[in-house]
């Protein structure tokens, strides 16, 4: 251990969800002394890329209970609704809170916030800043970040473990990229706050840093994930690189289009009613899918697989430039088409976990002193399909609130001994030191990896079934094994990424097994999990939240009820 | 797609075994519609494990991963390898220390960027109760431009000035601390002028404007550092005046 560091609360990740516990517990107490990890500079974390916006009641047409309403359905009635109400009540204070830091939210005449529509919200509620959102958002947060002294940063670490001792959270162990050397950062309280794991697939829209590693950090401490098998798929991403054309491309009027120019939402019956392109995102992922399913795919020279158009051609140059300025800069960098002219081909992509870290309300684990937030976690917010725009809000709302009850919990918790938890990181070390330049005769990596998103893509793709589920998550258990053989090459310590790629890799694998595990668990069809050989939703049999484990021999599964409310659950049609 | 190769010659630098950085040249298969960034990790993945660089969105928007490529510096992520011919030159950032590799030392630009103080300043702090400010869109288009900035340090590289003055602030944090002085909703522009006007501030910008030319993102640093320049002479003006008169 080339060092102990001491601190109040150890927040890991600084995207959205981090970088909003940061500030609360300065603002709860600026006396605490924060340790802010990160395996990137926080500005570079993923929720850079988002684009369409962050939802939060705003106009005087629109109601809390509405919002409420359209997340309780939009989750196929699978969200946990005490969560979706306290959410919607505190969605609008966030999103004012960071314009009083200086988001550039776009703006009506008036000089009031402007809103759009976005997928399965019943009105306008979409905050916006052009087609850049997550970019503003996370400089805004992370720039605000920088006033207090006492948020202290420890960039380009990567945590590699959770410091458990007597059911006490108490700090992390953690590898300096740079310098090669580790760390135990201690803490009274950990949050979690690493972002998704699209990477576990091969066609994502997700960046290179998305790969699940605090689900993979609890579950390895023996917490459970939960709802691991939702995972969303947008339909609108590129060919050939996944990079997202954003949902704010329909609301603001685009339409989809199959090979024969026809507007096959409207035309055909797939369940989005007069919503049409603004039904949710996993019926219109099913609808693309199907579309080209039945030879109505367009195919592109150079490109495997077939797609559907995003057309946005009448909605004019002006407006493309006002409102979706990055959408026609991403379109014409990343594919060739200039949207004002051309229709954009895009097909279902991986874009978002719903589920994650099991957490209460509060943020607060099974574990004392451990919390998680953002995409991360699974407070139950989303259920089985989240709707745009909630998942911006949603780092904040959670940010916020697990570094409140963090801050609070210290106040009272006393630390676990800190020659256990650091015996702990030594251990943690001695299996860093024993990957590094590792000559197993096994594959690389990059070989390893592909198996496990090839294996992903065939078994829990926009449609399953269930020998297919089950297929993926035998071959997912066969290559977790083969991660002992692995061979490695890079035996230098300063910045060996190539050893982080592993670590990242082991991370995914686990995350991949839950998810395998939880899908094949399920059998029915709700929100993004939809069985070909379980077409319908079962509230009989599958009203509950699926929970998966790490026993002694491989993942265990269980479940737990969902917490309804006001909505009782009825037939989800638009 | 149609497949040739391409020789990559890579700037290799590992502290531990190197005494100076050493040109690798790698063939890469590479496709039609590649960028740069896909070459590297094809050598990453299929030919040389132990090559380091940043990256991630490989969207343009996460700033990580920009390179010297054939000497100018690029966002590897967005830039077409087709703009090159059949030996493409690939190196760290210039004017940055360099980790290993590609990989440079940031930690001078955020220090520089934290003591800007890039946020909101307010004699008294808005509630969140008071809801939104109003801003108007002439207001917001003040600023705008300049906070768009995705920190990809390509400006720096570019700049003779941060070549030759270490501490100069540079375009990025320049233009972002600007950008907070333009903006409607803050009142911090006078706790800022200090540094901004001080040793390796706004004046010690010449204008060569080879910082707007290279960004990835249309900022036009050049253009910030002008109008700040302007800004901190009137006002320093301004104070001089005033005092004057109180003396007097
Ligand atoms: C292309 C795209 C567009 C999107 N658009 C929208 C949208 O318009 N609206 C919306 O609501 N949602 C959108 N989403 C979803 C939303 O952006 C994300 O869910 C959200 O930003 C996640 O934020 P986060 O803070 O949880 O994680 P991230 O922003 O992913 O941050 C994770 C952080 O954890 C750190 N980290 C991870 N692992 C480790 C480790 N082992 N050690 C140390 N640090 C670690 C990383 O460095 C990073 O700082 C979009 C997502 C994508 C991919
Ligand atoms: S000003 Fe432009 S070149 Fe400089 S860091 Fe920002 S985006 Fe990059
Ligand atoms: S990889 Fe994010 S900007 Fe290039």
């Amino acid at each position: 251990m080339d060092s102990v560091l001491h601190y109040d609360i150890v927040i890991v990740g600084g995207g959205a969800a981090g970088l909003r516990a940061a500030i609360a517990v300065a603002e709860a107490d600026p006396q605490l002394r924060v340790a802010l990890v990160s395996k990137v500079y926080p500005m570079r974390s993923h929720t850079v890329s988002a684009e369409g916006g962050a939802a939060a009641v705003a106009r005087a047409d629109d109601s809390l209970e509405a919002h409420a309403y359209d997340t309780v359905k939009g989750s196929d009635f699978l969200g946990d609704q005490p969560v979706i109400q306290y959410f919607v009540e505190r969605a609008p204070e966030e999103l004012v809170r960071l314009e009083h830091w200086g988001c550039p939210w776009s703006r009506n005449d008036d000089g009031t916030v402007a809103t759009r529509a976005f997928g399965g919200m019943t009105t306008k509620r979409t905050w916006f800043a052009t087609d850049k959102v997550g970019f503003h958002i996370l400089h805004t947060l992370f720039q605000t970040s920088l006033r207090y002294e006492r948020i202290e940063r420890l960039d380009e670490h990567f945590v590699t473990k959770l410091l458990v001792q007597d059911g006490r959270c108490g700090g992390v162990a953690a590898l300096d990229i740079r310098s090669g050397e580790t760390r135990a950062v201690l803490g009274r309280a950990v949050i979690l706050a690493t972002g998704g794991g699209g990477r576990a697939w091969p066609f994502t829209t997700n960046g290179a840093i998305k790969t699940g590693d605090g689900m993979a950090l609890a579950y390895r401490a023996g917490l459970a994930l939960k709802d691991m098998e939702f995972v969303q798929y947008h339909p609108t991403g590129l060919p050939g690189t996944g990079i997202l054309i954003t949902e704010a491309a329909r609301g603001e009027g685009g339409h989809l289009k199959n090979a024969e120019g026809e507007r096959f939402l409207i035309t055909r019956d797939y369940g989005v009613g007069q919503k049409a392109e603004l039904g949710p995102r996993d019926m219109i992922s099913r609808a693309i899918t199907q579309e080209i399913a039945a030879g109505r795919g367009v195919s592109l020279p150079g490109k495997t697989g077939e797609f559907a158009h995003l057309d946005l051609r009448h909605l004019g140059a002006a407006k493309i430039d006002s409102r979706l300025p990055f959408v026609r800069e991403l379109a014409r960098t990343y594919i060739g088409v200039d949207p004002v002219h051309e229709p954009i081909p895009v097909r279902p992509v991986l874009h978002y976990m719903m589920g994650g870290v099991d957490t209460d309300i509060d943020g607060a684990t099974q574990i004392a002193g451990l919390y998680a937030a953002g995409e991360t976690a699974c407070v139950s917010l989303n259920g089985a399909n989240r709707l745009g725009s909630n998942s911006l809000t949603e780092c904040l709302v959670f940010g916020a609130r697990s570094g409140a009850h963090s801050a609070a919990h210290v106040r009272e918790a006393d630390a676990p001994p800190e020659a256990a938890l650091v015996e702990s990181a030594r251990a943690a070390e001695a299996e860093l030191e024993a990957l590094r330049g590792r000559q197993g005769g096994g594959e690389t990596v990059a070989q390893l990896r592909d198996a496990m998103t090839r294996a992903m893509e065939e078994g829990t793709g926009v449609y399953r079934e269930q020998a297919g589920m089950r297929r993926a998550a035998a071959q997912i258990a066969e290559l977790g094994g083969r991660f002992a053989q692995l061979r490695l090459q890079d035996g230098s310590r300063v910045f060996n990424t190539e050893i982080t790629a592993a670590l990242e890799l082991r991370n995914l694998l686990d995350v991949a097994a839950a998810v395998t595990v939880a899908a094949a668990e399920r059998r029915e069809s709700r929100g993004a999990h939809a069985c070909s050989d379980y077409p319908e939703r079962n509230d009989g049999e599958y009203l509950h939240h699926s929970l998966v484990r790490l026993g002694d021999s491989g993942p265990v599964f269980d479940k737990k009820p969902v917490e309804l409310g006001i909505w009782e659950p009825e037939e989800r049609k638009y | 797609m149609a497949e040739h190769t391409k020789i990559i010659a890579v700037t290799r630098f590992d502290p531990e075994r190197d005494d100076a950085p050493r040109s690798q040249e790698y063939e890469v298969p590479v496709q039609e519609d590649w960028k740069v960034l896909e070459a590297l990790n094809y050598i990453k993945d299929h030919l040389d494990p132990t090559l380091s660089h940043r990256w991630s969105c490989r969207m343009a928007v996460c700033g990580s991963c920009g390179m010297n490529v054939n000497g100018e510096p690029k966002l590897t992520c967005r830039e077409p390898l087709s703009n090159y011919g059949e030996r493409v030159e690939v190196a760290p950032l210039a004017n940055f220390p360099v980790v290993r590799d590609l990989v440079v030392e940031l930690e001078g630009f955020l220090e520089k960027l934290g003591a800007l103080k890039p946020w909101i300043m307010l004699a008294k702090q808005r509630a969140p109760e008071e809801g939104a400010t109003r801003q108007s869109p002439a207001e917001l288009a003040d600023f705008k431009q300049f906070s768009m900035c995705i920190n990809c340090m390509l400006c720096y590289a570019a700049c003779p000035v941060v070549a030759n003055e270490p501490d100069f602030l540079g375009p990025a944090a320049l233009a972002t601390a600007h950008r907070y002085n333009l903006d409607s909703r803050d009142e911090g522009a006078a706790q800022r002028a200090e540094i901004m006007r001080g040793e390796g501030g706004v004046f010690s910008c010449s204008y060569a404007n080879e910082c707007a030319e290279v960004c990835p993102k249309n900022v036009d640093p050049a253009g910030a550092i002008q109008q700040a320049k302007l800004a901190n002479v009137l006002s320093w003006a301004r104070s001089f005046v005033v005092r004057r008169r109180a003396a007097s």
